[in-house]
């Protein structure tokens, strides 16, 4: 079930130089909720996700999180204006998380999967070995990684194994909000199915959102409540997943949903 | 509120109003071919709680558009269609599914809405039972209650059960067509919107389906069917409501 409204971006703008990155973006994404960003290459997909995700300072606009106060209400805080660094590196760390298109950029390759893991629960605080440990393993069998695999290094992990095993280390901390750049880019179909299939299960048993970006509309169709379709680095057109791709109203977003190959 | 389903305010037998539809009116704008198709005008439709009205009218007349926008899968293009929400422990409350609040109509279609479409889509390798199941949990049951009922429609729909662990993708037309029923009365929805639920089914489950609406409808449910199949139209439904009368003429 949808929830309370946990970020925001508006007006995002990121130029560079006089080269348009993205231009007066505004989303907003509540809990237990999938947002996909379409689009095809440099509209502008990438930018708005690094922005978002607090890796990019923006030329101008708001990238805002949102934190429910005791009295139940939202408080809005810009992560790049209102946060220190340290503020803005342990909301990444803990509440937020990313997911890499490429496992390779999300891990550590010379560690092992356990290692990985406890990694990013260190880097939030969690101090007791054991418990790390613990933790770890049980992660593993909620992403479907044998468990006695712990002590391997992902080196030794097929391509669907790695990316399962990203996901872990961003989930392992409990962060509310994901992002994820196309997260079954380059897998096997039967992989990406599979993939598919555990986000879908993550997002509802923890009430996760997600904001991710991918250029591939039939993931956007299993996975994404609602969509926005970038084009130049404007968001042209926004809306239910179904209602964009069924009944699409931007000469582009038709263009895009006209161009899917049928199968 | 929720007693108003076994309380009728009328005196025909009709509950209340849950679907209230005027002025409703459509066009899609095909911009690669640069030209305006109008398909609807003066959508009018009333639905009451208990009643089960079909949309009939020749292919082409909007049938399945109307059922699209009511669902909110189409965008309107004026008019209102107002529909009764169940609200989570408050009163119920009308949301207009025209107006751009996504929120809401995701809202609408996980507690209020379900549409039964003719087409299964479901994410590769998830087993049947999931998938039949999901709708109830999703609309706030108990996951072994919900899965319960998911195996005793699965029965009625006489789909084997050593199928129910295996993804639906790989079954038949007609096997897929009665694990998209189940899915759709797997949460027992105040309104449906039903497209053609009986097509490409033998005679065995199509009497079926048709007990499954009936109940449905006797339990209190507003529904509106589309049936090619005339004997199912006369048997379960008390009114037709013949779309061609919102046809929108062509300029």
């Amino acid at each position: 079930m949808i929830g309370a409204p946990l970020f925001k971006l508006s007006g995002l703008t990121k130029l560079y130089g006089a080269r348009v990155g993205c231009r007066h973006a505004s989303l907003e994404v509540r809990a237990g909720e999938v947002l996909a960003v379409v689009g095809e290459s440099g509209s502008g997909k990438s930018t708005l996700l690094s922005c978002a995700s607090g890796q990019m300072l923006p030329t101008s606009g708001g990238v805002l999180h949102g934190a429910t106060s005791p009295d139940g209400r939202t408080v809005w805080r810009d992560i790049y204006q209102d946060l220190s660094e340290p503020e803005r590196r342990k909301l990444l760390r803990s509440e937020w998380a990313y997911v890499h298109q490429d496992a390779r950029d999300g891990l550590r390759m010379s560690v092992s999967a356990g290692g990985n893991i406890g990694e990013r629960m260190m880097a939030a605080g969690a101090r007791r070995y054991g418990a790390i440990r613990r933790e770890a393993e049980a992660w593993l069998a909620r992403v479907e990684i044998p468990t006695d695999r712990l002590d391997d290094r992902p080196t030794a992990f097929s391509g669907g194994m790695r990316q399962r095993l990203q996901i872990a280390r961003a989930l392992a901390t409990g962060p509310k909000l994901v992002f994820m750049d196309e997260p079954t880019g380059g897998l096997d179909v039967s992989v990406q199915a599979r993939l598919l299939d555990l986000v879908r299960r993550l997002v509802a048993e923890y009430d996760l959102a997600v904001i991710i970006v991918t250029h591939d509309l039939a993931v956007a169709r299993l996975l994404a409540h609602r969509m926005v379709v970038m084009k130049q680095g404007r968001i042209v057109e926004s809306g239910l997943t179904d209602q964009i791709l069924d009944d699409p109203l931007h000469p582009y977003s038709q263009l895009l949903v006209s161009s899917i190959l049928q199968t | 509120m929720a007693t108003t389903r076994s309380e009728p305010d009328r005196t025909d037998g009709r509950g209340p109003v849950q679907i209230d539809i005027s002025g409703l009116k459509k066009s899609f704008h095909l911009f690669g071919q640069n030209v305006s198709i109008p398909v609807m005008e003066g959508g009018e439709l009333c639905v009451h709680a208990g009643e089960c009205v079909a949309l009939i009218g020749e292919s082409g007349a909007g049938k399945s558009t109307l059922m699209r926008m009511i669902y909110g899968n189409y965008r309107s293009n004026g008019g209102k269609i107002r529909v009764r929400c169940v609200a989570q422990g408050g009163p119920e409350k009308w949301i207009d599914v025209g107006l751009p609040h996504p929120h809401e109509i995701i809202e609408m279609r996980r507690a209020t809405l379900g549409y039964v479409s003719q087409f299964l889509r479901v994410i590769p390798r998830v087993s049947t039972l999931d998938i039949v199941a999901e709708p109830a949990i999703a609309a706030g049951a108990a996951p072994e209650e919900a899965v319960a009922r998911a195996k005793q429609l699965l029965s009625r729909l006489r789909v084997r059960e050593t199928l129910w662990g295996l993804s639906p993708l790989t079954f038949s037309g007609g096997e897929q067509q009665r694990v998209n029923i189940a899915r759709g009365f797997a949460h027992r929805f105040p309104i449906m919107l039903l497209d053609e639920p009986t097509a490409s089914l033998d005679a065995v489950n199509r009497e079926t389906v048709l007990q499954l609406i009936e109940e449905a409808r006797d339990d209190g449910a507003a529904i509106i069917g589309i049936f090619h199949d005339s004997a199912a139209r006369a048997r379960i439904c008390s009114r037709e409501i013949d779309v061609s009368a919102f046809t929108a003429q062509a300029a």
